[in-house]
């Protein structure tokens, strides 16, 4: 979402999002986060903190969550820096949303090397189910954006939506997989032709033996 | 003479694909956390000459020897104002945001132990009093898997307070990005660490004398460090065994593009290209006379020409002999199907979109690269605009902070050296001057 947000009228966003605070099991976790960096250096921790409260917000909203300015304002004081410097984070990374987004994040990959294996279709097949780039759909079910290189090159073609990685897609899985999400049931991420990870299609040339043991190489050094 | 494929039992990552569990106790019967201890009683420098003599280049990209950087950490700890130590601090790049790069990602989700022990025996090395590891913020499933290692070596004592039974104290921490290609530069990588925009610094000073919070700090890539252990188990000979004088070593490949099974895995460097391609990807879509070109580095390095390229050893100074790089070994192969501009032109626009917006020729220009990019996509342009778009990225190139304007610059310099004649065609074609085209049809 890193093309001008639209962000949304203020005064209701306060109404709404005013009284933010971590739910006690987040407040924990934030915790754990600020105490990875050394003392006075606590604002390290903005980062992940966001992250944590656009999860919240999520959660609260049932979408992928976003980032209304008091929630900002939150994490800010929670870590004691000045607003301005958290807002620069937030809208800086792509991973922050700074508007709403659908129930579903779905960020198909559009770097070359997806292109090259046909991320148009999957692009196709994603408006062919009523979304539009930079929008979110009526039911509010699902936001399309194109990302920059997810770092999946080996199994290109990819979607992320949410938390969840889908790989070597064509147009039909695609469509299969909103499909899928759109009548509330669950998918399995990962490579969808049947790939473990980024081993040659068809099983691995090199390492064969790790496919069903637990392989220690070392006597044979 | 064929060249000699690496075997099973030199394979570093035994666990690239998966198959079996990244647990502690499945990692120590592959042979990871295997007396950590009498590593480090080696001793710093023993350990820094040990990586020395295995001839390790940083696998970040820019190829830099791996033991002279930790060397240039301050043997005696700084003082800051007030008379105190400073402490060093190792970070691990695990940004991977090169359009093509794939590999960390299956080092942490597969072999993270291998990343967790190599921090602590690097970590000592440098004399490092912790280890931030810099994940990338998409990779989710990667920063739950590698939390999860941390968690475990934590439980048995392997980092922490005596560390692995060393008598030093050692932390890793993961510190999860959200979204910026630029926080893959090392500097930009600290700035985000510290809560910041990911801008990166001016330089010097460099790193290794004022880095995280003004720490001594070194930046190594996750397969730099990963392969650290098992060096040092198997002697830097072992390592340096494999590949050409000043290019040792095996290396993660990672081929993405058109070829029939795309692929990650680990080879020996210097490996010719069509051998790689043949052996572990089942070949080019189409046969070898459908190659078009390769991007052989990831996204950020020249094209190469598919005549070039065929029997290029895939390492550092092979590949710069054909005016390109191996960066992070991220082999983009494109066939004839391809529309070469575009695919350029794609890469332009992911440098504009990711361009942090601190340096005017690098913000302004990348936009500037792409929009004319576009325009010679459908040949809506002239033919002097070639010249006039190679003559700006010669002005964008140097002219930045970070290495991003020069990322952003050479694979439109490597498209106009290689490809100015399709350039030229689409013109011409647009402006309706085609007798050529039509003499040749006839």
């Amino acid at each position: 979402m890193a093309d001008t947000p639209n962000i949304p009228d203020e005064i209701e966003v306060r109404a709404k999002w005013g009284g933010f605070a971590f739910t006690p099991e987040n407040d924990a976790k934030a915790k754990m986060y600020v105490a990875r960096y050394p003392e006075g250096r606590q604002r390290s921790a903005v980062m992940p903190l966001l992250d944590l409260a656009q999860r919240q917000v999520g959660a609260d909203t049932d979408t992928q969550g976003w980032l209304p300015v008091p929630v900002i304002e939150y994490v800010a004081a929670y870590l004691d820096m000045p607003y301005m410097r958290a807002y620069e984070v937030a809208s800086f990374y792509t991973m922050y949303n700074l508007a709403p987004v659908g129930k579903y994040h779905v960020q198909v990959c559009g770097t070359t090397p997806c292109m090259l294996r046909g991320s148009d279709d999957v692009m196709a097949a994603c408006k062919n189910k009523g979304m539009v780039k930079g929008k979110t759909t009526p039911d509010g079910l699902f936001t399309l954006t194109e990302v920059e290189c997810m770092g999946n090159c080996s199994n290109a073609p990819m979607v992320q939506i949410n938390d969840d990685n889908f790989e070597d897609l064509d147009y039909d899985i695609t469509t299969k997989i909103l499909e899928e999400l759109a009548a509330g049931r669950e998918v399995t991420p990962g490579s969808q032709t049947g790939r473990k990870t980024s081993e040659p299609e068809g099983g691995p040339v090199v390492l064969k033996e790790m496919v069903d043991t637990n392989h220690d190489y070392r006597g044979e050094w | 003479m064929s060249f000699d494929f690496l075997q099973d039992k030199d394979r570093i990552f035994t666990n690239v694909y998966g198959f079996q569990s990244p647990d502690l106790k499945a990692a120590q019967a592959r042979g990871d956390w295997d007396n950590t201890k009498d590593l480090i009683a080696l001793g710093n420098d023993k350990i820094i000459e040990e990586i020395k003599a295995s001839g390790l280049r940083g696998r970040g990209g820019a190829g830099f020897p791996t033991g002279l950087k930790w060397s240039f950490m301050p043997k005696e700890a700084p003082k800051d104002m007030h008379g105190n130590p400073r402490p060093s601090f190792l970070v691990i790049n695990a940004d991977e945001s090169e359009p093509g790069s794939c590999k960390d990602r299956e080092i942490m989700r597969g072999d993270p132990h291998k990343l967790i022990e190599g921090a602590l025996v690097a970590g000592f090395a440098m004399r490092a009093r912790a280890a931030y590891i810099y994940i990338r913020g998409e990779y989710i499933a990667e920063a739950i898997a590698l939390e999860k290692a941390v968690a475990e070596a934590y439980d048995e004592g392997l980092v922490g307070k005596n560390a692995a039974g060393s008598g030093y104290d050692f932390d890793v921490f993961v510190h999860r990005g959200a979204g910026a290609y630029i926080c893959g530069e090392e500097t930009a990588m600290i700035e985000s660490l510290e809560g910041k925009k990911g801008q990166p610094r001016l330089k010097p000073p460099f790193p290794a004398g004022a880095g995280l919070y003004g720490c001594p700090t070194t930046v190594n890539n996750v397969e730099s460090i990963a392969v650290v252990p098992t060096i040092m188990r198997r002697s830097g000979a072992w390592f340096a065994s494999f590949g050409r004088e000043n290019n040792h070593g095996t290396k993660l490949f990672q081929v993405s593009g058109h070829v029939e099974k795309p692929a990650v895995f680990e080879e020996a460097m210097s490996i010719p290209f069509k051998d790689m391609i043949e052996k572990h990807c089942g070949g080019i879509t189409g046969g070898w006379d459908n190659l078009l070109a390769v991007i052989p580095g990831g996204s950020s390095v020249p094209l190469v020409p598919a005549e070039q390229i065929m029997d290029a050893p895939m390492d550092f100074d092979g590949l710069k002999d054909v005016g390109s790089g191996l960066g992070t070994a991220a082999v983009i192969v494109m066939d004839k199907s391809t529309d070469i501009v575009r695919a350029i032109s794609r890469l332009s626009y992911f440098y504009k979109h990711e361009s942090c917006g601190q340096c005017t020729p690098c913000r302004e220009g990348t936009g500037w690269m792409w929009r004319v990019m576009e325009k010679m996509r459908d040949g809506n342009a002239e033919i002097e605009d070639i010249d006039t778009l190679y003559e700006v990225t010669k002005q964008v190139e140097g002219h930045t902070i970070c290495a991003l304007g020069d990322a952003a610059a050479w694979p439109i310099q490597g498209l106009i050296r290689h490809f100015r004649p399709e350039m030229e065609r689409r013109i011409r074609e647009r402006q309706g001057d085609n007798e050529e085209i039509m003499e040749a049809a006839e």
